[in-house]
């Protein structure tokens, strides 16, 4: 097998705060291997943006993070500032998800892209000045010339992602970790943003992690995918594992309610409740107070992330083997209402002034 | 199915609830000086008409700024409209004074997108619920039980409406917004994006809920949103909003399977679907550049700026038509109302 050109083993992110310590962060590992694309997807608090801002040294300095994070074998957690500037940018690049507050407002985005090169590469201002031009253009931004003397604030959302991608592809990067890239946008500017994600790709030949809740997303983009919940990965495996034979319950949950586009409408199978706090967390697996499989052996042990039929599709469940050939509604209940309190407001409705 | 033949704004399958005819919302424009003089108008909802008929949900969906949360005010004279009428049970909301307005609103309600803004946080959950109910003299001595009754119903514990918003999670609230708007016991709902704000576990409980209840009490919906997912999902008739204009209405599966405006076909393009084989193997109609600015839209079409099919298929005086012809929104031979000179029906999924 090839080299990993980007590793992340057991990495651990804590945050202390007022009312204790939030675990953010559990035990996240993984290989990304060169020119592939990894898709990281999980709601909102999974932990997922926060554990590709810990490996690029981005968290605030009250963040505990442990564990190893390694570009092409080199740690970067505990790595000097200087040290982690000549890879940050150069070598792993980050598209964040908000392009107004990843660009500087007072600066034309010319001048930011060439400013990005210069950072890397000794070259004149003029000779950088052109490559971002050449790079707003290869990102299709049109009359690239004209437009790099455009702030950030004269350009649409859509453009303002273009330019941040052309920044990130400025020294031919082998990893790019896109956080969120399209999250702001309209779809159909989505749609061009993933075109130009796919053109960086291209040309740069990096590997991407693609963080995203949009699972529609990461099936069209990721070879490999993993699923977070409560800060710890909860499933991994290709893309077709992930999405045709998933072995987590709360992937399955996930994707059972998902209103699709490309199917007439269905019942969904929501998930009871919320996510858990990250504050003082019990022992068990974290997803047992919403999981229809739960069983006491749940609340105590916190099933590892262990092979299913196959080695690389990994999921942590005590009763995966419990999921073959599972429907999301054989497993999850879809009554939703409290039937018998709706039965009395209709009665009431009808009968009522 | 009904919604096969479409009815377009002018031929009426059921009864509709609600009627809007050529709705317009124009906001002005003012210079920043001391004078404030106006120098533009923002053509927030330019000549809408369609028809929400009892039972069904119509889904009004369109990108960000196509004026669809506009149309959605408008509709229930939270802002006055600038042309048009809106007809509920044959009467002009638009012509009701303040006093009438407020009886009606007995009957038409709304469920904001923004749980976190939409709740007055200094109350308490059953305050808020009670509230409608107070203000319309109905609170009296059945109030309590019947507040109890809807936090229920809409699935939270009674016994947690002495609770403040800022204690329960977004579903939670939304919940509690759903609660607020049913007190009153109306027959129409209009849902602002009521599950943009929420994570898709959450999403999905919401959008089973409103079901359920539409289901029981017969409520009609006009359910606006951003997500052709959701509103397929949830919609009987989807109309599509593109920079203030309406350009193609149909029945939720009909609209799908056989898009015929340009606009609709780059939409459902553009969303990927949550399964890799088929999202890769499909072939993506992407739209060029950007939505723009609703105080300059563009002559005849607004769309022929960004539009696929004028860009790469047309003849010059083809585009010509586009440029100087507003396409009206009707029936052009693929079953449902469409607002394109050369619409083409097209199999996308």
């Amino acid at each position: 097998m090839t080299e990993p050109v980007f590793e992340v083993e057991d990495l651990h992110v804590t945050f202390p705060t007022d009312d204790g310590l939030v675990t953010a962060v559990r035990g996240v590992s993984y290989r990304l291997r060169p020119g592939e694309v990894l898709g990281i997807v999980g709601e909102s608090g999974s932990g997922k943006s926060v554990t590709s801002l810990a490996v690029m040294g981005l968290l605030p300095a009250t963040a505990r993070v442990t564990g190893s994070a390694r570009y092409r074998g080199r740690e970067l957690l505990g790595a000097s500032d200087s040290e982690l500037s000549s890879i940050r940018g150069k070598n792993v690049a980050m598209i964040f998800q908000d392009p107004m507050t990843s660009l500087n407002p007072v600066y034309s985005v010319g001048y930011q892209i060439a400013e990005a090169v210069r950072a890397h590469n000794d070259v004149s201002k003029q000779a950088a000045m052109s490559r971002a031009i050449e790079l707003l253009d290869t990102v299709r931004i049109p009359n690239a010339a004209e437009r790099a003397a455009s702030y950030p604030h004269e350009l649409s959302g859509g453009m303002r992602q273009r330019v941040v991608i052309a920044i990130a592809m400025a020294n031919d990067p082998d990893v790019i970790i896109a956080d969120e890239p399209t999250t702001a946008l309209d779809v159909t500017v989505q749609a061009q943003i993933m075109q130009a994600l796919e053109t960086a790709k291209t040309a740069t030949g990096a590997a991407m992690v693609l963080i995203t809740h949009d699972l529609g997303v990461i099936a069209g983009q990721a070879d490999r995918v993993m699923v977070m919940y409560a800060g710890k990965l909860v499933e991994a495996g290709s893309a077709e594992d992930v999405f045709y034979t998933p072995r987590m319950p709360y992937t399955l949950g996930l994707l059972g309610s998902l209103p699709r586009l490309d199917q007439k409408s269905k019942q969904l199978t929501p998930i009871v409740g919320a996510p858990p706090s990250l504050i003082n967390m019990p022992p068990g697996c974290p997803f047992t107070p919403r999981c229809p499989l739960a069983q006491p052996v749940c609340d105590e042990i916190e099933p590892p992330l262990a092979a299913t039929t196959s080695l690389d599709h990994l999921a942590a469940c005590h009763f995966s083997s419990e999921l073959v050939e599972a429907k999301p509604d054989d497993v999850f209940n879809t009554e939703v209402a409290d039937t018998k309190a709706l039965a009395e407001f209709v009665r009431q409705t009808e009968g009522g002034p | 199915m009904s919604a096969a033949v479409e009815p377009a704004a002018d031929v009426v399958g059921g009864a509709p609830v609600l009627s809007v005819r050529n709705l317009v919302k124009h906001f002005p424009v003012r210079s920043r000086g001391v004078l404030r003089r106006q120098i533009g108008v923002v053509h927030a909802v330019c000549d809408v008409s369609f028809d929400l008929i009892a039972g069904e949900t119509l889904g009004l969906v369109g990108e960000s700024g196509c004026g669809k949360t506009t149309t959605a005010r408008v509709l229930l004279n939270l802002q006055p409209a600038t042309g048009g009428e809106v007809h509920y049970n044959g009467t002009d909301i638009a012509s009701l004074s303040a006093k009438q307005m407020r009886e009606l609103r007995r009957e038409l309600q709304i469920v904001f997108q923004d749980p976190y803004a939409s709740l007055d946080p200094r109350l308490p959950v059953n305050e808020i619920v009670a509230e409608p109910l107070r203000i319309h003299g109905l609170y009296g001595d059945g109030g309590r039980a019947a507040v109890r009754d809807l936090l229920r119903t809409v699935g939270l514990k009674p016994e947690h409406g002495n609770r403040f918003p800022h204690e329960f999670s977004g579903g939670q609230r939304q919940r509690i917004g759903v609660a607020r708007a049913l007190a009153l016991k109306p027959r129409v709902l209009v849902l602002d994006e009521p599950v943009s704000a929420l994570d898709v576990s959450i999403q999905a409980g919401v959008l089973n809920l409103l079901e359920e209840l539409q289901d029981e009490l017969g409520l009609s919906y006009l359910f606006v949103s951003h997500d052709l997912s959701v509103v397929r999902h949830v919609s009987d008739r989807i109309a599509v909003m593109y920079l203030g204009r309406l350009v193609e209405t149909g029945g939720a599966d009909e609209l799908f399977e056989r898009a015929a405006h340009p606009y609709t076909q780059a939409l459902i393009s553009a969303i990927p679907l949550p399964d890799p084989r088929k999202e890769r193997a499909r072939e993506r109609i992407t739209v060029i550049g950007d939505v723009p600015s609703p105080v300059n839209p563009p002559s005849g079409c607004r769309f022929r700026t960004r539009c696929p099919k004028f860009a790469g298929e047309l003849s010059e005086s083809e585009r010509r038509r586009c440029v100087e012809d507003q396409p009206e929104l009707i029936v052009r031979g693929q079953g449902h109302p469409v607002a394109c000179h050369y619409a083409a029906a097209a199999q996308l999924l």
